[in-house]
């Protein structure tokens, strides 16, 4: 086989990414095709920089769906002769069924840095939304209480917030995420508290609606506290019995620093915006009606922070990116093998000066992803303000 | 203000304080003491022998007591065998205690010894320091009149082609962290063999083999355009974004008030408008946002220290929190935090200073 010119590659790049493509334009043609349905899903597709943000992240969405099917080869696999090959080399005496090239050339372990890209955005997309996810549950659940009622419970939240904000992010990381610390089994009790939150959140919202309905309240909390508290204690503790939800210490106690890292944020955020709406003349009217601080909050004031919110979530998953390729950067991440991308250009920048390709690749695909997630924050933003 | 001033110092104090403790217990938490006690005297010591080991070296009382002596305001740890005296406050072995100071913790002075380098702890923090300030300084020096230059331009004439380009560019250096940034410039300015150098060597606009220098090394010894402009260049263009957005947000505000309208009615020409009367007004805002980028700044400072490999103060965090030397990460900690807590101080007064229309009393 012959070595491959760049145009080649990136012909033979998008073929293998066809899964996405594919998937990428039904997505856009039904979304285009049903925009004036979808609300502020829809509004995006008025704005260009939304679009473009929304396709870049749809994109890696795909690929880390899609990443078996992408991947030319198996991204831990070490062929031999393939050692810092440039892009497009193709593979001596490749066996049947083997993929002829390295299409973005080897990395210093012989290994294919496209399938390691590849499988580094389902690394990568595993733990960033989902620990966003979390930051925001623990986030909501304290911030509006404090924001709400003020008083001794704001300042003691706002107080540990600002310690935690006031801390330099590294510091904390290299202090959270050792072998150490995994075997005092403090992130298991970090774990037990922040997995917490989810299961409070639902459980108030859903028993502030439907007190009055006690069928339907008990159904919804009963639901809520029986899923909650099994993922609770299969996530947290790894007790849950059917193997369903489960994670490595070393994933756990990565999960937890990063949740814990993002919660004051968002915590200041939430907060600022409900002290904002809380004066407003429907709270007032909904505290005339006699409706219950907790109805209040969740009901009538969180669906009205929903704008500002979203925006931030795309930017804290962006930013939760950064923080993930930085815990790799320094090592500090899951495990040494992991494609996931901040590894990844620590792998590969010992030899950057000579083979550039092997962090380059990572590096950019880091950067598309959190370029995309800041560019649909921007689209959603100028799109929320216009109701 | 003065009361203001002091409340704030205050819960700095505070704040100081419970910062500390907790970078204390986590960095005494009982496998890490474990692992000094086996990389200072054996590595294959039995779990009795670390103990006593532990019990000998003054760990064996509770956290909080401990704190307290590193901290100075509790009598450091003495102990008597055979009528030799060991303790925190002396240094080797004594025939007596009435020499040596009863407290010695960080209020004293006294910030301990530092197991990497085997120096004492001040010392290696004064030397990093001194090395990022020089890092720091110029970060600032590109970082801040960029930024504020790049927003206030693309803020004056909102939704215009400038506006535009300079958004752009903002939002991409917001999403390329130092380490990819690095990396990039790298490969671009600094490799022998991809990138503009070889082009450049070869047009022979360039004396030797790359445009700049891929490590920072050389620069401890004399700063060099040629050896310290990526590491400069990798931190400031993060900062240089985000600055530029604020300053932008707050520019286009300013310039959508009746005050400025009034003014460009009055015959007042633009420039002179954005100069005068609308400058002062939007740089309140990216005041704040420069101080609290500090943190952020530290963050980038650690990363392109390790990169470049310049043995600065990020890079001697990584070393100590990567060889389990808790004297020197706990100074490195106290400094990091007061640094931060200081210039957040900075920014709440300086922004009352700045915006007339806070008072506070």
């Amino acid at each position: 086989m012959q070595d491959l010119s760049w145009l080649q590659i990136i012909l033979k790049s998008a073929i293998a990414f066809a899964p996405v493509w594919i998937a990428l334009a039904l997505t856009f043609a039904l979304s285009i095709r049903y925009r004036r349905r979808l609300g502020l899903y829809g509004k995006l597709f008025d704005s260009t920089v939304g679009m473009i943000g929304f396709a870049i992240v749809m994109f890696w969405i795909f690929t880390a769906l899609f990443a078996d099917l992408i991947i030319t080869h198996d991204p831990l696999v070490q062929l031999s002769g393939m050692k810092n090959k440039l892009p497009g080399t193709a593979i001596a005496n490749a066996a049947e069924g083997v993929y002829p090239w390295y299409l973005l050339g080897g990395d210093n372990l012989a290994r294919d840095v496209f399938s390691r890209m590849v499988m580094g955005a389902r690394e990568v997309l595993k733990i960033a939304p989902a620990a966003t996810v979390f930051a925001f549950m623990v986030g909501i659940t304290l911030g509006l209480p404090a924001g709400y009622f003020a008083g001794k419970f704001d300042t003691i939240l706002s107080f540990i917030a600002n310690l935690v904000l006031a801390f330099p992010v590294i510091l904390l990381f290299y202090l959270l995420v050792t072998p150490e610390i995994v075997e005092t089994g403090i992130p298991i009790w970090f774990a037990a508290a922040l997995f917490l939150f989810p299961v409070i959140f639902f459980t108030v919202l859903f028993n502030s609606r439907f007190h009055m309905l006690p069928a339907r309240r008990n159904l919804y909390v009963g639901l809520t506290l029986l899923i909650g508290l099994w993922a609770w204690a299969g996530l947290a503790f790894n007790k849950d019995p059917t193997g369903l939800f489960s994670m490595s210490p070393n994933m756990l106690n990565v999960f937890v620093s990063v949740v814990f890292v993002n919660s004051p944020g968002v915590f200041r955020i939430v907060r600022g915006l409900v002290m904002d709406i809380k004066a407003r003349d429907y709270v007032a009217a909904g505290q005339t009606r006699g409706e219950g601080p907790w109805y209040i909050m969740l009901w009538e004031i969180l669906p009205n922070a929903r704008g500002p919110l979203i925006v931030d979530f795309c930017l804290r998953i962006g930013y939760t990116t950064i923080l993930l390729g930085t815990l790799g950067f320094f090592g500090l991440g899951v495990s040494p093998e992991s494609p996931d991308w901040g590894s990844t250009i620590d792998d590969g920048r010992r030899l950057l000066a000579i083979f550039p390709h092997a962090a380059l690749v990572p590096a950019i695909a880091l950067m598309s992803l959190v370029l995309g997630l800041n560019l649909l924050a921007d689209g959603l933003r100028e799109e929320s303000l216009k109701d | 203000m003065f009361a203001f001033i002091l409340r704030r110092s205050g819960v700095m104090l505070l704040t100081v304080l419970a910062l500390t403790f907790i970078v204390f217990w986590l960095t005494n938490l009982p496998p890490n003491l474990e692992k000094l006690a086996k990389s200072e005297a054996s590595v294959r010591m039995t779990d009795a022998e670390v103990a006593s080991w532990l019990d000998r070296n003054g760990y064996g009382s509770s956290t909080l007591n401990r704190y307290g002596q590193w901290l100075g305001v509790v009598p450091g740890w003495t102990r008597e065998e055979d009528g030799r005296f060991t303790g925190r406050c002396i240094s080797g072995t004594a025939t007596s205690l009435d020499d040596a100071p009863t407290r010695c913790g960080i209020l004293q002075g006294a910030w301990g010894y530092s197991t990497v380098f085997k120096q004492p702890v001040a010392d290696v923090i004064k030397r990093s320091l001194s090395m990022t300030s020089w890092l720091m300084l110029w970060v600032m020096i590109v970082m801040v009149p960029t930024a504020l230059i790049l927003g206030v331009l693309s803020g004056m004439r909102e939704g215009s082609w400038t506006d535009r380009i300079l958004s752009g560019f903002a939002i991409i250096t917001t999403a390329t962290p130092e380490y990819v940034s690095g990396v990039i410039f790298i490969v671009i300015f600094a490799s022998a063999t991809v990138g503009i150098s070889p082009v450049l060597t070869e047009l022979g606009w360039i004396e030797g083999k790359t445009l700049f220098q891929g490590t920072a090394t050389a620069a401890m010894d004399k700063i060099t355009f040629w050896n310290f402009a990526l590491p400069v260049m990798t931190i400031a263009l993060y900062g240089i974004g985000y600055i530029a957005r604020m300053t932008r947000a707050s520019m286009t505000e300013v310039m959508s008030q009746q005050y400025i309208r009034t003014a460009r009615l009055k015959g007042v020409s633009f420039r002179q408008v954005v100069m005068k009367h609308a400058l002062r007004n939007a740089l309140i805002a990216p005041f704040t946002v420069i101080m609290l980028q500090f943190p952020w700044l530290l963050n980038g400072v650690v990363i392109v220290e390790t990169l470049f490999n310049y043995k600065g103060f990020g890079w001697t965090l990584v070393q100590a929190a990567g060889n389990n030397d808790i004297p020197l990460l706990l100074g490195c900690s106290v400094v990091a935090v007061v640094v931060v807590l200081i210039t957040q101080l900075i920014s709440d007064i300086g922004y009352v200073f700045l915006n007339p229309r806070i008072r506070l009393s």
